[in-house]
């Protein structure tokens, strides 16, 4: 059977026989298969096997979720028609009389939705949060007189709450103790301003250090930081391709790629989520065909992804995508906002989670929002890439650069998962969030939850479908003291309501296995449990259509 | 006992219609409005059919026994 391993390229075709590509087009549960190993040319490594799901919803599900929607409009335009002729007071925005005859502002349907869905709901998200967003925190109580349009905070606190929507992968976003003396160090010596740009006056010492710093915990050859995660994105994009490049993006990509992907003025073309077949079909049209008018070759092709999808949960598939980039000559960016510090053996990220060489990606970008509990992002590659940006990039030249205090937390943080100082503890937290994740969604499976994503990614994203069930669900467990996140339409796709619970090392296994309880629970008052596939503890056959011996 | 158990299933029925169909989500009133306006369809349609569903099966019974009884005289 001459089958290559890791989706390596044979005879020109990208074979992604295995694992993927079935779960998430046919959108069964199926456990899919191991990655053979590839004996061919003796040197393609064994890569790690993709297990996804995207189980679709029972088909009277879809409908009740649609049917809640239509009612929900149905009212929405009944008070806005009560809200026009005067009837009802608007507590909405409108225009000012002057201005009624020019191109109305809040007709569309973003400003419907948002006037007569999610006012109904809105008091299960901006919740003021009172403390350190460690494994619990405290949020306080607010009541709203007149269903949502306005709250008021009522001065009570509720306290010790379960953080289940906070990304606070390995804990180290936490109340100050010992191990944070450094910081508090720095900010006595360098204060907290830098009042200037990199370019200007604005790099300091402690920027150097923590730039080395990334280079070795990512092993590639420099890095450089940046203030703010999102600026990093949409002010570096720009700098990298411009006019005449192509920028093939992937379809549930972060606003702030879309937002750098359109500044820069490079042409973009989209490929379906996680999809190598649709993105090799794009690639090869766009070398065959070139610019759209000319026909001329394009100057670059950019391949913008990211490390794990929040949305989703599901992991990129970086030994594909890596194998097509070098066949088509292509340049690869990947986002590691998510995934950086929170997969992988040692925390390093998906390219360590796949135990790949780092040089294979052109440009790796990450925050230091999610994992290392501080705030800006870096990009890390080659010292040619890195010089570039140094002097090329907007946010080097424009933007107030990293805050002392903040860098020397991200250095201790950096160093606590290398563990420098020869303790394993950084490591034991890596292992401590995946064993999280494993048990949390092995239980939830269990349960008879939906659950998308792969197995392996701490994002986990449960389907709720209707909007009704959305906000019952937020606030029944709010109720019981734990914080979720649930997320709806825009963020969304409008039947696909979620709740999304991050992982975090700092859970302890009473506090998972309360959640666990209360999701139970709820799933029975709410009837959420609609998976057709409960997992057994028994591996699932191979789709194999005979299962005669073969010889 | 069982009296008490019947009107919580009833209580968790209407939860769920409630939840599924949005109506957790409206004012009290607008509330008011839907389960009023579903009861008059449900009410419009049980009395349709009490005075026309009998009037119906009796004419088809008739229509379709005067075919099969024609029938069975031509075959005698």
């Amino acid at each position: 059977m001459a089958n290559p391993g890791g989706g390596a390229v044979c005879n020109g075709n990208l074979h992604t026989h295995k694992t993927q590509s079935h779960g998430s087009q046919s959108g069964d549960g199926r456990k899919n298969g191991v990655m053979k190993e590839t004996q061919q040319n003796g040197n393609s490594p064994f890569y790690k096997p993709i297990v996804e799901s995207f189980e679709q919803a029972p088909l009277h599900v879809m409908v009740f979720t649609y049917m809640g929607y239509g009612i929900g409009t149905l009212f929405g335009h009944f008070r806005d028609f009560l809200r026009n002729w005067g009837i009802e007071k608007c507590n909405a925005a409108v225009e000012r009389e002057e201005q009624k005859d020019f191109v109305p502002l809040y007709q569309d349907f973003e400003n419907f939705y948002i006037r007569n869905l999610y006012m109904r709901i809105r008091d299960n998200w901006n919740r003021p949060v009172c403390s350190a967003p460690g494994p619990q925190f405290d949020i306080m109580e607010r009541v709203s007189d007149d269903y949502n349009w306005t709250f008021r905070l009522t001065g009570r606190i509720i306290k010790d709450v379960i953080n289940m929507g906070s990304y606070n992968f390995l804990g180290l976003a936490a109340k100050y103790d010992e191990s944070m003396r450094t910081v508090k160090d720095v900010l006595e010596e360098y204060g907290c301003g830098v009042c200037s740009t990199r370019q200007e006056m604005g790099t300091l010492d402690k920027h150097k250090e923590l730039e080395d710093l990334v280079a070795k915990f990512l092993n590639v050859e420099a890095a450089m930081v940046f203030g703010m995660g999102y600026a990093t994105n949409s002010m570096n994009i720009p700098a990298l391709v411009g006019k005449g490049c192509l920028i093939l993006s992937d379809e549930l990509n972060h606003a702030s790629l879309i937002l750098g992907a359109r500044l820069s003025g490079a042409t973009i073309r989209i490929f379906k989520h996680n999809n190598t077949q649709n993105l090799e079909k794009q690639l090869r049209d766009a070398i065959i065909y070139g610019q759209p008018r000319t026909h001329r070759a394009w100057k670059k092709i950019l391949i913008l992804v990211e490390g794990i999808y929040s949305m989703e949960g599901t992991i990129l598939h970086l030994p594909q995508i890596v194998a097509l980039k070098k066949k088509y000559k292509a340049y690869l960016y990947i986002d590691e906002a998510h995934s950086i510090g929170a997969v992988g053996p040692t925390g390093r990220g998906v390219v360590d989670f796949f135990g790949m060489d780092p040089c294979d990606v052109d440009v790796l970008m990450g925050t230091f929002t999610k994992s290392f509990g501080a705030a800006g992002g870096y990009i890390a590659g080659r010292k040619e890439l890195v010089d570039y940006l140094r002097v090329n990039s907007h946010s080097a030249a424009y933007a107030t650069s990293m805050s002392p205090p903040i860098t020397e937390q991200i250095i201790r943080s950096i160093k606590f998962i290398m563990g420098t100082d020869g303790s394993t503890e950084g490591l034991q937290r890596v292992q401590q969030l995946a064993k999280n994740t494993r048990y949390f969604r092995q239980r939830l499976n269990e349960m008879g939850f939906i659950v998308y994503g792969n197995e392996e990614s701490p994002l986990i994203p449960l389907l709720l479908y209707m909007p009704g069930k959305v906000a019952a669900f937020a606030r029944h467990l709010l109720q019981r003291k734990i914080g979720v996140v649930v997320v709806g339409f825009p963020a969304t796709p409008l039947a696909d309501a979620r709740a999304r619970i991050c992982m975090s090392a700092a859970h302890t296994r009473e506090n998972l296995d309360t959640v666990l309880e209360a999701l139970d629970e709820l799933g029975d008052l709410l009837q959420l449990k609609y998976s057709r596939h409960r997992k057994s503890a028994r591996p699932d056959l191979y789709d194999e259509t005979s299962f005669e011996l073969e010889d | 006992m069982d009296f008490r158990r019947v009107k919580e299933y009833i209580a968790w029925i209407y939860y769920q219609y409630q939840i599924i169909s949005c109506c957790s989500v409206l004012e009290p009133w607008e509330q008011s409005m839907v389960n009023t306006i579903l009861l008059t369809i449900f009410a419009m349609v049980v009395y349709t059919a009490y005075v026309f569903i009998p009037v119906h099966i009796r004419l088809a019974w008739q229509f379709f026994s005067k075919i099969c009884g024609l029938h069975n005289t031509i075959s005698n």
